[in-house]
């Protein structure tokens, strides 16, 4: 899977920026404009949010090899100290710090405990890191759902609400939607920097082949825990988004079934390009919402499955994978002289949008 | 993949734009239950009260059509908060039906305060605080809360049973707070006892009571468990197994009928456990075995006879459907002629007369059970008696009442 090409992408410049991405970044600058509240708020800033959440995995995955499943509950965590120490409804906890604090305070100790995840998990490897982040997400759901004195318990909290800034309510369908945009869109393409960095590109060299780099010097272990660090910091902030978002936080918000969610989205949209886990999350919260209309309601949950096993059974890549065959399926009819063989890339850093690298 | 995109948002268009066609005759209502997660059979039989309901009126009032959209929750207030959004935001719905479990209620009144123009009426969920404190004025509760629905229970087990001294056993959120408040409270003011240290408080979908079950205390008469579904059949079971021979008493929906269909040991162990709630199988009524027989008739692949969570669904959605039809089916000022026409609705119902108190909750009469074996072996819930016309501050003063505070693992303290 040494693909040598993907580590020298670092090249790439902004200053070619495909028609397609453009028209991308119009309609989503847009979209409020022509869309109703629900559109904005539920579908739009929702899928921003889980998007970014799977991000921080896609990161930790796609460019680490470490396929960690507490991504969520570092969301999580971010979630419950801006309700403790923030303010909420429920009358517990609720500190009442100003919102700034609450929110680096949040983002701080989310990127903190998934270092500490990562000290955990860096000497294993594969299906044992999944298992060991599992095995802590769901130590932190049950924890927070039997702990009444910080955490309260199965109810939660309730009333979380964002600032009042220059006039303007951030909970409003509008105004979060371009919050929530601007985040995502950062992180996303702080994410897109940082694999060709040379911390980035060192993450990748250390997930391709440990043992060669822990030879040329580099400590192998530091590295990974720094890389967790990285996607707990994007995931805290997400998981500041989703607390305003819902206005609420329980440990349903961080069970088991959200946590595998945030897997299937990552895996859905494609592991291999920062983008991919945002196409996931929208065409997730899209079933999710409008499953229901398209059947018998009985057996809508079927319906989300059997699209989500089409797409990975056709597609290992994900949506990613599948977009970019097309496309290059087209292209390479296009111009089948000096393209050889490009139909059999999957790739999409190699096929896909970055193509005119070469 | 895309293709699905596509059918997704022309579905929506689709919907959007007969939306406006139709927007003159036809009045959008919404329903919410829980159709996935650990509640889903009783989500199911939720929507099947729902249907009867309709199907009383053929989906339509005062010469308007009646469109039904579902949605579903997980029975976790989140999921009940997005799906709620999406009935109310993106379909458009004027009035909705539901939710099932109690902390989904709690959520949605609090999501109904910032939508005026929407009327909200419950499903089945019945925390106290839905209603009792701080209650959104388009939140209608036709079927009553948990704490009603064990009135009688407590007194019963104080006089006719002789029970002294109670352990406690129940899941730890909301609804079982309010059930074991409402058994607790008349229980410990006649001079019962149940310490905190003997209640135990397990989470949804516990499998494992083994630890409960070593811990519970010899110096009680019996325990009162606040269990539903599995959770209940799993309890009962360790605890033949284990050899436990207290006495039991039932919350509302611990000895349903999956109890008592169950085989093996169990049953005989269940016998004499008292109960109660806003149904009996057994109450001989005209219009109960009506109810009965509409079911049957209706849903033949349903339950053997209507569960609470049918009867609550068909009580609400038929409240909201009486409402549409004194006002006309006119809810074009934003339903606020419709809400008032609401709050003072009074009518008879399988299970006896219905009306609101002042803030919008239901006073109802509640039925006192107990487990007998009926011919040929079956068990069933015998009716020891009908408490009539329970409020939920019991016919005390609003302000007296409050003084009991929140519902919660040590309401009452009662040692």
């Amino acid at each position: 899977m040494v693909d040598t090409r993907q580590l020298f992408s670092g090249n790439s410049s902004f200053s070619d920026i495909h028609p397609g991405k453009l028209l991308v970044i119009v309609f989503l600058i847009s979209y409020p404009g022509f869309t109703s509240d629900f559109f904005t708020f539920q579908v739009g800033a929702y899928s921003l949010i889980l998007g970014t959440i799977a991000l921080s995995l896609m990161m930790l995955a796609g460019y680490g090899g470490m396929v960690s499943l507490a991504q969520m509950t570092a969301a999580g965590l971010a979630g419950y100290i801006m309700a403790i120490f923030g303010e909420n409804t429920v009358g517990v906890m609720g500190l009442g710090w100003p919102w700034w604090l609450t929110v680096i305070t949040a983002i701080l100790s989310a990127a903190i405990f998934s270092a500490i995840v990562g000290a955990i998990s860096v000497r294993t490897e594969g299906i044992y890191t999944i298992m060991i982040t599992l095995a802590i997400s769901v130590a932190f759901f049950y924890f927070v759902r039997q702990n009444y004195q910080i955490f309260n318990g199965f109810t939660g909290f309730a009333g979380v609400k964002p600032p009042t800034l220059f006039g303007i309510y951030w909970r409003d369908p509008v105004p979060f939607y371009y919050l929530t945009l601007i985040i995502s869109s950062t992180f996303l393409w702080a994410v897109f920097h940082c694999s060709c960095s040379t911390f980035g590109l060192g993450l990748q060299a250390i997930r391709d082949n440990p043992r060669r780099m822990r030879a040329l010097g580099y400590h192998v272990g530091w590295h990974r825990v720094m890389a967790y660090f990285l996607s707990g910091v994007i995931a805290g902030s997400a998981g500041v988004l989703l607390v305003w978002f819902n206005g609420r936080i329980s440990p349903g918000s961080i069970g088991v079934d959200i946590v595998i969610d945030i897997l299937v989205i990552a895996v859905v949209g494609g592991l291999r390009n920062p983008i991919g886990p945002f196409l996931g999350a929208i065409v997730f919260v899209l079933l999710e919402n409008f499953a229901i209309d398209l059947i018998d309601r009985e057996r809508f949950n079927t319906v989300i499955g059997i699209v989500f096993l089409l797409v990975v059974f056709f597609s290992p890549d994900g949506l990613l994978g599948l977009w970019d065959r097309i496309s290059s399926k087209i292209l390479s009819k296009r111009s089948a002289r000096d393209e050889n063989g490009r139909a059999q890339w999957e790739d999409p850093v190699s096929s896909g949008s970055l193509k005119t690298l070469k | 993949m895309r293709i699905l995109i596509k059918r997704t948002l022309a579905t929506a268009l689709f919907i959007l734009v007969a939306n406006l066609v139709m927007a003159q005759g036809t009045i959008k209502m919404g329903s919410l239950a829980t159709l996935e997660g650990a509640f889903t059979v009783l989500g199911e039989d939720s929507m099947r009260g729902v249907k009867m309901a309709l199907n009383e009126f053929n989906y339509s009032v005062a010469g308007k059509k009646i469109q039904l959209i579902t949605g579903s929750s997980d029975a976790s207030p989140d999921s009940a908060i997005r799906a709620t959004r999406k009935l109310v935001e993106q379909d458009g719905v004027q009035l909705l039906v539901g939710p099932l479990s109690g902390s989904e209620g709690l959520a949605i009144k609090d999501y109904a305060k910032t939508k005026p123009n929407v009327t909200f009426v419950n499903g089945t969920s019945a925390a106290q605080d839905t209603t009792l404190r701080n209650p959104a004025d388009n939140f209608f509760r036709f079927s009553t809360d948990g704490a009603q629905w064990m009135a009688g229970l407590g007194e019963y087990a104080y006089k006719e049973k002789g029970y002294r001294s109670v352990a406690v056993l129940a899941e730890d959120y909301s609804f079982p707070y309010t059930q074991v408040f409402g058994f607790l409270e008349p229980f410990c003011r006649l001079g019962g006892k149940s310490a905190i240290d003997a209640r135990f408080w397990v989470p949804i979908g516990n499998k494992d009571y083994s630890s409960v079950i070593a811990a519970l205390p010899d110096d009680v008469d019996a325990i009162y468990v606040a269990l539903g579904g599995a959770d209940s059949v799993n309890f009962l079971t360790q605890y033949e197994q284990a050899g436990g021979e207290l006495p039991l008493i039932g919350g509302s929906i611990t000895v349903d009928q999956s109890v008592l269909g169950s085989k093996g040991k169990t049953r005989k162990f269940v016998i004499g456990t008292p109960a109660a709630g806003p149904i009996s199988d057994t109450w001989k009524d005209s219009r109960w075995d009506k109810f009965v027989a509409d079911y049957k008739k209706q849903f033949p692949d349903g339950f053997p006879s209507p569960s609470l969570f049918a009867h609550g669904y068909y009580i609400n959605t038929k409240a909201a459907l009486l409402g549409l039809l004194l006002v006309g089916g006119d809810l074009s000022d934003g339903g606020k002629k419709y809400r008032q026409a609401l709050s003072s609705l009074t009518f008879d119902t399988p299970t006896g007369m219905v009306s609101l108190d002042e803030r919008r909750n239901a006073i109802a009469d509640i039925y006192l059970t107990e487990v007998f074996e009926g011919t040929g072996g079956n068990l069933m819930n015998k009716t020891i008696k009908v408490i009539p016309q329970v409020s939920q501050t019991f016919g005390m003063e609003y302000n007296k009442f409050l003084n009991y505070g929140q519902v919660g693992r040590e309401n009452p303290r009662c040692d």
